[in-house]
């Protein structure tokens, strides 16, 4: 099959195994593309793309902005803080203004959970979830497994632990569903606190001792504490977090195998992770980074080629 | 369904011997060539031609794989999106003679897309075309191979298809066949 079995990307969910592997597969094509000494295809040089922003990003927009532009795409960005949202227009409106002006696709990050699925039933462009509030962000998800497959080969049976906040974590959702498509079992490990309730009904296993879960897994993906949704204390301090479930080299030196070590970003130095590890081999979190572009020209690319 | 032997191992064989010689040629002694086979059926033709001027000339030409899809101008025309193929280049084409391979020219789309495509690999000096079966009378754009093995007259209601013994075939061989209706 060379072709998505849908028009949106509004979750992992809601795809298949057949069309990870085809996002996977593309985005290694692409990959060699951005490290050509010219990075930049025609494919979607008729296209123009929008990317509205309802919440603050540095890597996910800049990513997909260079991606649109390594595919030729129009460009025009979008962020709630300068725009007429603040005078009290609705989602739809805001977004069917934009498509009159012959906007062909969407790529959008909003605060709440279900926006691009609202977004996809009620206006006609190809909707992309740059991440919704707590449920899921999908590219991050097929980026980091992306970059698994191409640290470690086939995710079939691979032990991936899940290691942080996964109860704000749209990271976390994203990435259980999409590696469990591709075979891998999942872990997650983190404070009780942080933890969802009925988390293990989704078929992962549940660690609270952090060093126990380095020791099961081949990777370990760390989570960022995301300060900005603890309207609650989900734990005493950040100190307190840190001694307990901040990673650190020598936890890694007295395990008896190499894992590798993941971060979305953006890091909490000395929280979740130590500086020592975040700079260490062991870390691929700027392979991460790039392997993101490629990623989302994929994903960009396959879904123009849907016919509607 | 009718199917037309056109070419058969032997005369397979004959023709690739017959372009390395033309190759070498017009090419003395490859010092400023190199050889892009098309994605994905050119690159089995252009690993039986590096072979066979190996053989020859004892001399390893500098080959690479291109791979066109995205630069298609039938993306989002065509009713499934083609999957696209590994480009494999380690050289940059900056200055040099290029000699683009394809088993089979037809429209002459995927030509024009493999040069837009190498264009990302540097300026070359010259670019020549060498393909294994010529299709006259169907082309849309105004491409004519420098090399060719034989030259068909075709219609649209028909296929050329090229086996190959390495992929699995009986032997190396030309058909041509009508399009089921």
């Amino acid at each position: 099959m060379s072709q998505l079995s849908t028009r949106h990307l509004l979750g992992i969910k809601d795809l298949t195994s057949a069309d990870i592997q085809l996002i996977l597969d593309t985005a290694e094509n692409f990959k060699e593309v951005i490290n050509r000494p010219i990075k930049k295809v025609p494919s979607l040089r008729d296209i123009t793309i929008a990317n509205i922003f309802f919440e603050n990003s540095t890597r996910t927009r800049l990513s997909f902005e260079l991606a649109e532009k390594r595919l030729s795409a129009d460009v025009v960005n979008f962020s709630s803080s300068n725009s007429s949202v603040k005078k009290g227009e609705t989602l739809v409106d805001t977004v069917n203004n934009i498509l009159s002006m012959k906007v062909d696709m969407v790529v959008m990050r909003h605060s709440s959970p279900g926006a691009p699925h609202f977004l996809a039933r009620n206006v006609k462009a190809n909707i992309v979830n740059a991440g919704d509030g707590t449920h899921e962000h999908p590219t991050q998800a097929l980026l980091d497994a992306f970059s698994m497959r191409e640290k470690l080969g086939d995710l079939q049976g691979k032990k991936v632990a899940i290691i942080g906040d996964i109860l704000h974590s749209r990271v976390a959702l994203s990435n259980i569903f999409c590696l469990q498509k591709l075979g891998a079992e999942i872990m997650v490990c983190g404070p009780i606190t942080l933890l969802p309730k009925h988390i293990e009904s989704l078929g992962v296993k549940v660690e609270l001792d952090v060093r126990k879960a380095l020791a099961w897994c081949d990777v370990a993906n760390v989570l960022r504490i995301q300060l900005e949704r603890q309207q609650i204390k989900y734990f005493p301090s950040l100190r307190e977090y840190s001694l307990y479930y901040g990673i650190n080299k020598k936890m890694l030196q007295e395990l008896d195998k190499e894992i590798v070590v993941m971060h979305p970003g953006p890091i909490n130095r000395g929280v979740e992770l130590a500086s020592d590890v975040a700079d260490s081999d062991h870390a691929i979190i700027l392979q991460q980074v790039e392997n993101g572009v490629a990623v989302r020209m994929a994903v960009l690319y396959l879904l123009a080629g849907v016919k509607a | 369904m009718q199917k037309r032997l056109v070419l058969n191992q032997q005369q397979i064989q004959i023709i690739l011997k017959r372009f390395c010689h033309q190759l070498i040629e017009n090419h003395d002694n490859f010092e400023n060539t190199v050889l892009l086979g098309l994605q994905p059926r050119g690159i089995i033709l252009l690993d039986r031609i590096v072979e066979e001027l190996e053989n020859i000339s004892g001399k390893k030409v500098p080959a690479g794989y291109l791979d066109a899809t995205f630069h298609r101008d039938d993306f989002r025309r065509r009713d499934f999106p083609l999957k696209a193929n590994e480009t494999k280049i380690d050289f940059l084409v900056e200055g040099k003679n290029v000699i683009l391979v394809d088993d089979v020219l037809y429209k002459g789309r995927s030509v024009r897309a493999a040069m837009d495509a190498m264009i990302a690999f540097g300026r070359p000096q010259k670019v020549e075309l060498m393909v294994l079966v010529d299709r006259k009378l169907t082309r849309d754009y105004p491409i004519m191979p420098d090399y060719f093995g034989i030259r068909v007259n075709t219609l649209d209601s028909q296929y050329v298809v090229v086996e190959w013994a390495s992929q699995g075939q009986p032997e190396d061989a030309v058909w041509i066949t009508e399009k089921e209706k």
